[in-house]
């Protein structure tokens, strides 16, 4: 826990709050309460986080408000989740997201 | 579809053709279908006849243009029977079939499985179809126009015909159209393909045509990867499809696309051309599709569209050359077929019009048929 | 779970919680109607005030009139319901009224109401360009809704590009959060605009808050430059730069004028895209607006053409919070009366309405001096993609026009799949419309834009949530609603 402020990765310094940890594939990222999965990355440094279905195109953070669904990740389990808009939580398993997430339904 | 298909087979048969189009090319039927070529939801009779003959034209056609091109996939259907009883039901419509020439495999429980990996275990046994196919019908109508216009047709879409050029003795010679730049077209035969909309269009001619809509909604799902190998259905739809009962009448039918959608149908209404979205409808698909592929309950549904097919009373499209207008030909009329019927239709029509002998005797599908059983 | 009171539906469902929707709810509230405020976000204030929880509000403007809203839901509690993180994916007519469909913590949640205010906010509308799809590039408001919502500055080194007054308000905001702000680029020229002095004198507060955001950039030697795009975005897999270029009166590169900048951010907008689904869904008729959006038409006393829908806000024409604010006001006098509850002050209204007057001839101005050129057509490759979702290219679009014969935006999408894909078509559909009437060296109609915009189901909604509603489900196996048979939308007239 913290409550310095902090040149992250991803910019430049903004006033911080008491943060806690979740995964991203096998890093840590620390986030604060009420921020997204997509800003904790963002400010962790990462801006990529899907591969695209047809060309398997990195893809991140676009609109930051829901609208344009290319921020997609995993969230525990659940794939297509929009990382601009799902608030991070303690202790959540993010992943990146290959296509369409669903490889094991693919038969 | 039906209108390209004509145009394809009417070029191919050397004649010159222009094709008028009310609204966008394929935007209108053919836009809201799965685009099934299929025989396994046909029993025996004329509609058969006409679909065996389709689904070989449609190959040809495959494989002239580019099998790719069209999203022409040899993809094969399932029929499921959920139930012991279905499932005696399924056995012997499929003996009938494969009676009637239709390559139809009895399936066990296991063997569905096999071929749909993702289907519920509860299954009492299936039968394979591997004749039926799928084509992306928007892209196939385009197509076939395209290569409709490298032979010389002409193709005006955004433009509707208002009335019919008569002559002296009363035949067809012409369609008058709302375009400026082309108000009359003269032509030596006109052929109706005007789809749901084939009665309007024949009774500008003076010719009554029973075509009524048969609304039909479609969900598709948010991408995913190859998670439904075949057209799938349940045992239900075959029944559903010949009935002609006005209610609302779901039955399921999912299957993949090229692009990684999944399509959830196929609902049957006869509530005119209401446009209106439906969610007790949408909801009872998604609960059909749910029930046979359990998965479906965690996929998203990105859109839902409708449609309206165009259903005579006697379920038989209506092919042909009209006595009661001379010059005027019917191409319309295929209910929820239309675009596996279109291959023999185009066919056939190009037949009637070079004086050729007809694969396929048409007096089923004449178009004064009806007026004749009213008498 | 149907959402409505205990002693029947809602009088009103405002649909969206940023000003315009705040407004509406709050007026009606205290005419006495009783009201549902639906918005998918965790907090009220949209996109405009968007905030972070126990925000003081330094960095925002219209703070003030912010925390009087938020005082007027808390004093009509009574009879003004927030529902926050309400995902609406489908309105539809009742035989009495609407029903809203929410999707609410992975549950359907359904709001019945005799009328409905449609105030769904607007989002950057967005050109093509090389590169447009790397890591790195995000739309304006994107950027500042990372800074305002979630305190996280984009990148270190950003340019700004595009067209409007929103870009240097998003650019200060960087800079002042410590961010380099390597330029604002603003296509357009801007200089008409003084050039209608009653209008602008007419609105001295949006002059003077458009000012100080150019002074806070001329603090921070942040460039604004006219006449200037970002034409294309450079890197392997993020932005490591971009190339700038200077464009004539149309928007076409002046050749030379290319020259590479190193960045690894940009934030891009040209103007903005009013939510227009619901109104879509609800029947109301659309226009295509002066600055080339397709928007809901509303008529003097808010009512979209549908019977018993208002309309506040970006949805009926972008114009800003200013005038979000006013057309939510008289949104919700005129909802509040039509419902039986007060009947609204002439003299309120007269008010409003001139008030109105004034904002929509500021937002037509700021239009007229913002418009997008079709120069920036030129800036694409075939490789560009389009759709970001189907990535569809400039190639795949041009081809379904010349191999296969499309001649509308609607038809180019069922031959090429742009807007087929999760975002619906919200981000592609303005260029793609664009870009197909381009081919017939015309601009998109609104027949056309409507074709982009047409999204029965909203939001990407789990089958079995949809299933869960379903009579014949089993009650087991879903926590969502069972409407009951008697007014469910199938009753609803043909349109």
């Amino acid at each position: 826990m913290s409550t310095d402020t902090r040149a992250g990765a991803g910019g430049p310094a903004v006033p911080r709050r008491p943060s806690f940890p979740f995964r991203f594939d096998e890093l840590t990222i620390e986030a604060e309460p009420g921020q997204s999965i997509a800003a904790a990355l963002l400010a962790a440094g990462h801006r990529s986080w899907r591969r695209t279905r047809v060309a398997g195109a990195g893809r991140g953070m676009f609109c930051g408000i829901g609208v344009c669904f290319d921020c997609l990740v995993t969230v525990n389990g659940r794939p297509n989740q929009r990382a601009c808009l799902v608030e991070a939580a303690p202790g959540d398993l993010v992943r990146t997201q290959e296509g369409a997430g669903r490889d094991d339904l693919a038969c | 579809m039906v209108g390209a298909a004509c145009a394809y087979h009417c070029t191919s048969a050397g004649l010159r053709v222009t094709v008028v189009e009310r609204g966008a090319i394929g935007g209108a039927t053919t836009a809201a279908c799965e685009g099934n070529i299929l025989l396994s939801d046909k029993e025996p009779g004329a509609e058969l006849e006409l679909a065996l003959l389709s689904s070989r034209l449609w190959a040809r056609t495959a494989q002239a243009l580019g099998a790719e091109r069209l999203e022409y996939q040899e993809k094969g259907g399932v029929m499921v029977a959920a139930s012991p009883a279905t499932a005696d039901g399924l056995r012997k419509l499929t003996a009938v079939q494969r009676a009637a020439g239709i390559d139809a495999v009895d399936v066990s429980r296991d063997e569905v499985t096999g071929l749909e990996p993702n289907i519920t275990p509860e299954v009492a046994a299936g039968a394979y179809y591997p004749q039926d196919c799928q084509v992306q019908p928007v892209l196939a109508t385009a197509r076939l126009l395209r290569h409709a216009r490298e032979h010389g047709a002409t193709v005006l879409p955004g433009t509707a015909v208002t009335g019919f050029v008569r002559d002296s003795r009363g035949a067809v010679t012409g369609v008058r159209t709302d375009s400026a730049t082309a108000p009359l077209i003269p032509a030596g035969r006109v052929v109706n393909a005007a789809g749901t909309w084939g009665g309007e269009l024949a009774g500008l001619a003076g010719v009554p045509l029973p075509i009524l809509p048969r609304k039909g909604f479609i969900l598709v799902t948010e991408p995913l990867p190859r998670v439904v190998r075949h057209k799938v259905y349940t045992a239900e739809y075959v029944a559903n499809v010949a009935s002609g009962d006005a209610g609302l009448q779901t039955s399921v039918v999912v299957e993949g696309t090229r692009a990684g959608t999944v399509l959830i149908g196929a609902s049957r209404e006869r509530v005119g051309f209401d446009r209106s979205v439906s969610l007790p409808v949408l909801r009872r698909l998604a609960a059909q599709a749910i029930g046979v592929f359990p998965f479906l309950a965690e996929v998203a549904l990105l859109r839902s569209y409708l449609g309206f097919r165009p259903y005579c009373p006697d379920h038989l499209p209506v092919i042909g050359a009209d006595p009661r207008a001379p010059g005027l030909l019917h191409a319309c009329g295929h209910e929820g077929a239309g675009i596996g019927l279109s291959a023999a239709t185009g066919h056939l029509i190009a037949q009637v019009i070079t004086g050729a002998a007809p694969d396929l005797d048409l007096a089923p599908f004449r178009p004064e048929r009806f007026e004749e059983t009213t008498v | 779970m149907t959402t409505s009171r205990a002693d029947g539906p809602y009088d009103l469902a405002v649909l969206g919680a940023g000003p315009a929707g705040l407004a509406a709810a709050v007026t009606a509230a205290a005419a006495g109607a009783r009201v549902a405020l639906v918005d998918a976000g965790p907090r009220v204030g949209g996109q405009y005030w968007r905030h972070r929880p126990g925000d003081t509000g330094a960095a925002h403007h219209g703070w003030a009139a912010f925390q009087r809203l938020r005082h007027g839901l808390a004093a009509h509690a009574g009879r003004l319901h927030h529902l926050p993180g309400h995902a609406v994916w489908h309105t539809g007519r009742t035989a009495g009224g609407f029903r809203t469909h929410t999707l609410h913590d992975g549950t359907e949640q359904v709001v019945e109401s005799t009328a409905v205010v449609v105030a769904t906010d607007a989002y950057d509308r967005q050109l093509p360009f090389p590169g447009w799809t790397l890591p790195g590039v995000f739309t304006a408001g994107g950027a500042q809704a990372l800074l305002k919502g979630h305190g996280v500055v984009a990148g270190r080194r950003i340019a700004v590009a595009g067209t409007g007054p929103f870009l240097p308000a998003v650019a200060a905001g960087l800079a002042e959060a410590g961010a380099r702000v390597v330029g604002v680029f603003e296509a357009g020229l801007p200089a008409s605009f003084v050039r209608q002095p009653l209008t602008v004198a007419a609105n001295p507060a949006k002059l003077a808050e458009g000012a100080g955001f150019l002074r806070t950039l001329l603090r921070h030697r942040v460039p604004y430059r006219t006449r200037t795009a970002v034409v294309a975005a450079h890197g392997e897999d993020e932005v490591t730069g971009v190339t700038v270029a200077r464009v004539d009166a149309r928007w076409r590169v002046v050749p030379g004028s290319e020259r590479r900048l190193d960045c690894d951010t940009l934030a891009v907008g040209y103007g903005f895209t009013p939510q227009i689904e619901i109104p879509l869904q609800l029947g109301c008729a659309t226009r295509r607006d002066i600055d080339g959006s397709l928007v809901a038409t509303a008529d003097a006393r808010q009512r979209g053409s549908a019977p018993g829908v208002y309309l506040a806000g970006e949805v009926c024409g972008v114009g800003g919070a200013a005038l979000s604010l006013t057309e939510g006001e008289l949104a919700g006098l005129h909802a509040a009366q039509a419902v039986g509850a007060a009947v609204a002050d002439p003299a309120v209204v007269r008010r409003l309405v001139r008030r109105r007057t004034a904002q929509r001839q500021f937002a037509a101005a700021l239009h007229r001096a913002f418009p997008v050129r079709p120069g920036w057509l030129g800036w694409l490759r075939p490789e560009t993609v389009v759709c970001r979702c189907e990535e569809v290219t400039v190639r795949t679009v041009t081809e379904a026009v010349t191999e296969l014969g499309a001649t509308d935006p609607r038809t180019v999408k069922l031959y090429a799949r742009p807007g087929m894909g999760l975002c619906q078509g919200r981000v592609c559909g303005y260029a793609t419309a664009c870009l197909v009437a381009a081919r017939s060296g015309r601009e998109a109609t609104a027949e056309e834009l409507r074709g982009m915009a047409g999204r029965p189901i909203a939001q990407p909604l789990p089958l079995g949530i949809l299933a869960a509603g379903d009579p014949g489900a089993d009650p087991e196996s879903g926590s969502g609603i069972v409407p009951d048979a008697g007014t469910d939308e199938s009753s609803m007239p043909a349109r």
